[in-house]
């Protein structure tokens, strides 16, 4: 037995300082099959993005593709899609926000009756409307994290009770008309777009930034010794954003420019983004989603982070409502039927896990495009409300199967090893 | 420590206080009692791990051993008996007590986040940040690598995703957890169940570079061909008493065995020494 201990031991230390840790063979060739599930799992849904556009654009001839109709259509999605970005945090955690939608339309009443009826200047209903969004998220954590309920349970209660209590406030009106030109000014009147400076300009310099991040740090690797992207790899990551965005750009700047609540969208998944990926709260997310118990023998606080994802969820959800109710220019009694299952096919379609642990915040834009240009594409060939229900709901429901499927393949070939 | 081939049957070789391989233990057990209602799990238990030394906790199922790596780690703390770290008197209440102590245990679930990187792994609830609490990707990478290689273990790439690499990896990188938090003293609980056999050997080496460290490792298995590759010293547990100790120098898997299932081969058993006297049947 000695033995075997010398020969590991000589063995070992001759090698221990030479050789890197980090071997690319080990690394098995991944399958085209394999490579859709991973890192390119984006490009089915982008295909079918183009596939769906393509369909409308040529069904409608070539109005669908008007640059009215797609700065239209973003604007449609806003709320779609800041509630689907709420969703995404909470699915995550491997949860479920079935309130999502009722709190949007709670907080947009909120918001509606403390500046039409009671008078208070358009920023700070905006304020209060977030802030009883983000109460209303904390108590769901508090019974989810604390008192251990079942999401769907606390957040199916809090859905039916939002949807009476918004009633309730509403006095029996129907619907409450916002004349506030600081409110319909964000997304509902047709000043509601960027100035061609700022709207150029502004996302033109965070893109310079994040290339300037990019690089800086590129050099910093290579200074660590540490293993970096090839050159190539990185000018081609580069030259693929710069032409995303400046292209996005050049499409709304041939209409009206950017609209407002594409630009507050857009911030809003940059800004959670970055708290995702960049910061210790970010990764405890993912680590609670993916692994509660180890999460919580690392130390990590899992019923502080669970409450902080529900208030956020809610919290962005009232910023949905701000912008449905800006854009309508009304707040409307009754809750959107579609609307819950628009942002949680939206957050699911671009590819966030329902089994928590999964799933980037950008990725609910190919989503939200998709939920939004069958509405769209649909409205526009005069098919009732009916053909898009019956649509969307199948199209949920093949995302979600994808998902699911995609888990089962995912989970089989890392047991295999 | 490995020169000696001659394996005289019949001698155990075990630290009497007063004169360890090297000096005062990191860790020192007296009297370990702990009882679960009727039953009594544990009773009188001593255990002593050395710095650099590689300590084989076998025994049978309801032997004891994990109860008393529990109480070790702090998740069921004894009810009675005296603990000493590097000389020190203290009392392990919890995991976080543990911990602070320099005590880390890996438990066969391994408890990674499959969904993240190998480096948010390592650094799962201590990340590195930056004076903005923006997390230092880059500083945990490199520190992170420097442990990885300390350890020998290989990896395709220190961002796979952990649900990609293999079981002895996965082992590493529990393993490599533990020293990122400044562990004394690492419990490895069945660290080869369920390995194939180049994993295992994986395993067996990262438990030989932890020793090099000198860390004190103790290492629970039901595997003896393991234990006698890796382990300095193995101590045997039958219904929750220290029954033996051998050291693996002088020892046959055929005595361990004996000692395990309670059938006695000739004089090689030994009390080990505790006030109480024989404890051996």
């Amino acid at each position: 037995m000695s033995e075997i201990i010398d020969k590991n031991k000589t063995g070992g230390s001759s090698t221990s300082q030479s050789v890197s840790v980090e071997v690319p063979e080990y690394r098995k060739r991944q399958t085209f099959g394999q490579l859709l599930r991973n890192d390119l799992g984006f490009l089915p849904v982008l295909l079918t993005l183009i596939a769906i556009m393509i369909y409308f654009g040529a069904t409608t001839g070539g109005l669908f593709f008007e640059p009215r109709n797609l700065s239209e259509l973003l604007q449609q999605v806003a709320t779609i899609g800041v509630d689907a970005l709420g969703v995404t945090l909470v699915l995550l955690l491997g949860e479920i926000d079935l309130s999502a939608a009722s709190v949007t339309t709670l907080c947009a009443v909120v918001m509606g009756i403390l500046s039409e009826r009671n008078g208070l200047p358009a920023w700070e209903a905006i304020l209060l409307a977030i802030l009883s969004g983000a109460f209303v998220g904390f108590i769901n954590g508090i019974f989810i994290a604390v008192l251990r309920i079942p999401s769907f349970i606390v957040t199916l209660a809090a859905s039916i009770g939002y949807a009476g209590l918004l009633l309730n406030l509403l006095n029996a009106q129907s619907t409450l008309i916002v004349h506030n030109p600081d409110i319909t000014g964000i997304s509902g009147s047709a000043t509601s777009y960027l100035t061609d400076a700022l709207g150029v300009g502004l996302p033109t310099l965070v893109l310079l930034v994040y290339i300037g991040i990019l690089l800086y740090d590129q050099r910093g690797r290579r200074k660590a010794g540490l293993r970096t992207k090839s050159m190539p790899q990185l000018i081609g990551q580069i030259i693929l954003m710069v032409v995303v965005v400046e292209g996005a750009l050049a499409l709304f700047e041939s209409y009206h420019g950017v609209p407002n609540s594409t630009a507050i969208l857009f911030s809003l998944i940059l800004v959670v983004w970055l708290v995702l990926t960049k910061t210790p709260f970010g990764r405890h997310i993912y680590a609670v989603g993916g692994n509660i118990e180890a999460a919580r023998r690392a130390g990590i606080n899992v019923v502080f982070i669970r409450v902080a994802v529900f208030t956020l969820c809610s919290a962005l959800a009232a910023v949905g409502g701000i912008l449905a109710a800006s854009h309508q220019n009304a707040v409307a009694s009754q809750v959107s039927t579609t609307l819950l299952l628009q942002a949680i096919g939206a957050a699911v379609i671009g590819g966030v896990s329902l089994f928590g642990g999964r799933g980037s915040a950008w990725s609910i834009i190919l989503g939200t495009l998709i939920i939004g240009s069958l509405e769209n594409g649909l409205a526009l060939k005069s098919q009732g409300s009916e053909v898009q229900q019956m649509v969307e709901g199948a199209v949920l429901l093949l995302a979600v199967t994808v998902d699911a499927v995609v888990r089962r393949a995912q989970s089989r070939s890392s047991s295999g090893r | 420590m490995a020169d000696s081939t001659t394996p005289s049957v019949g001698e155990t070789s075990m630290p009497m206080p007063g004169q360890p391989p090297q000096g005062e233990p990191l860790l020192r057990m007296r009297g370990i009692g702990k009882s679960f209602g009727a039953v009594r799990a544990l009773s009188g238990v001593d255990l002593e791990v050395y710095a650099g030394e590689v300590v084989g906790l076998v025994g049978d199922n309801g032997a004891g051993k994990s109860t008393l790596v529990k109480t070790i780690a702090g998740v069921g703390p004894a009810d009675e008996g005296e603990i000493f770290v590097q000389g020190q008197s203290v009392k392990i209440t919890s995991p976080q007590v543990a911990t602070r102590l320099g005590i880390e245990t890996v438990y066969q679930d391994l408890a990674l986040c499959d969904n993240l990187d190998v480096v948010g792994n390592l650094y799962l609830g201590r990340e590195l940040r930056s004076p903005l609490g923006i997390m230092s990707e880059n500083e945990m990478e490199k520190l992170g690598l420097d442990v990885l290689r300390s350890l020998d273990v290989k990896l395709p790439s220190i961002r796979s995703v952990v649900a990609t690499l293999s079981g002895g990896q996965r082992q590493s990188i529990a393993v490599a957890k533990t020293i990122l938090r400044n562990a004394k003293i690492v419990l490895l609980d069945e660290p080869t169940a369920a390995l194939g056999v180049a994993q295992t050997r994986q395993v067996l080496n990262l438990i030989l570079r932890l020793r090099e460290q000198g860390i004190g490792v103790v290492v629970i298995s039901h595997n003896l061909a393991d234990v006698f590759e890796v382990v300095d010293r193995v101590i045997v547990l039958r219904l929750g008493k220290r029954v033996a100790t051998f050291d693996v120098k002088n020892t046959t898997p055929e005595q361990v065995v004996g000692a395990i299932t309670g059938a006695e081969f000739g004089a090689i058993l030994k009390t080990n020494g505790t006030s109480e006297g024989s404890n051996n049947e």
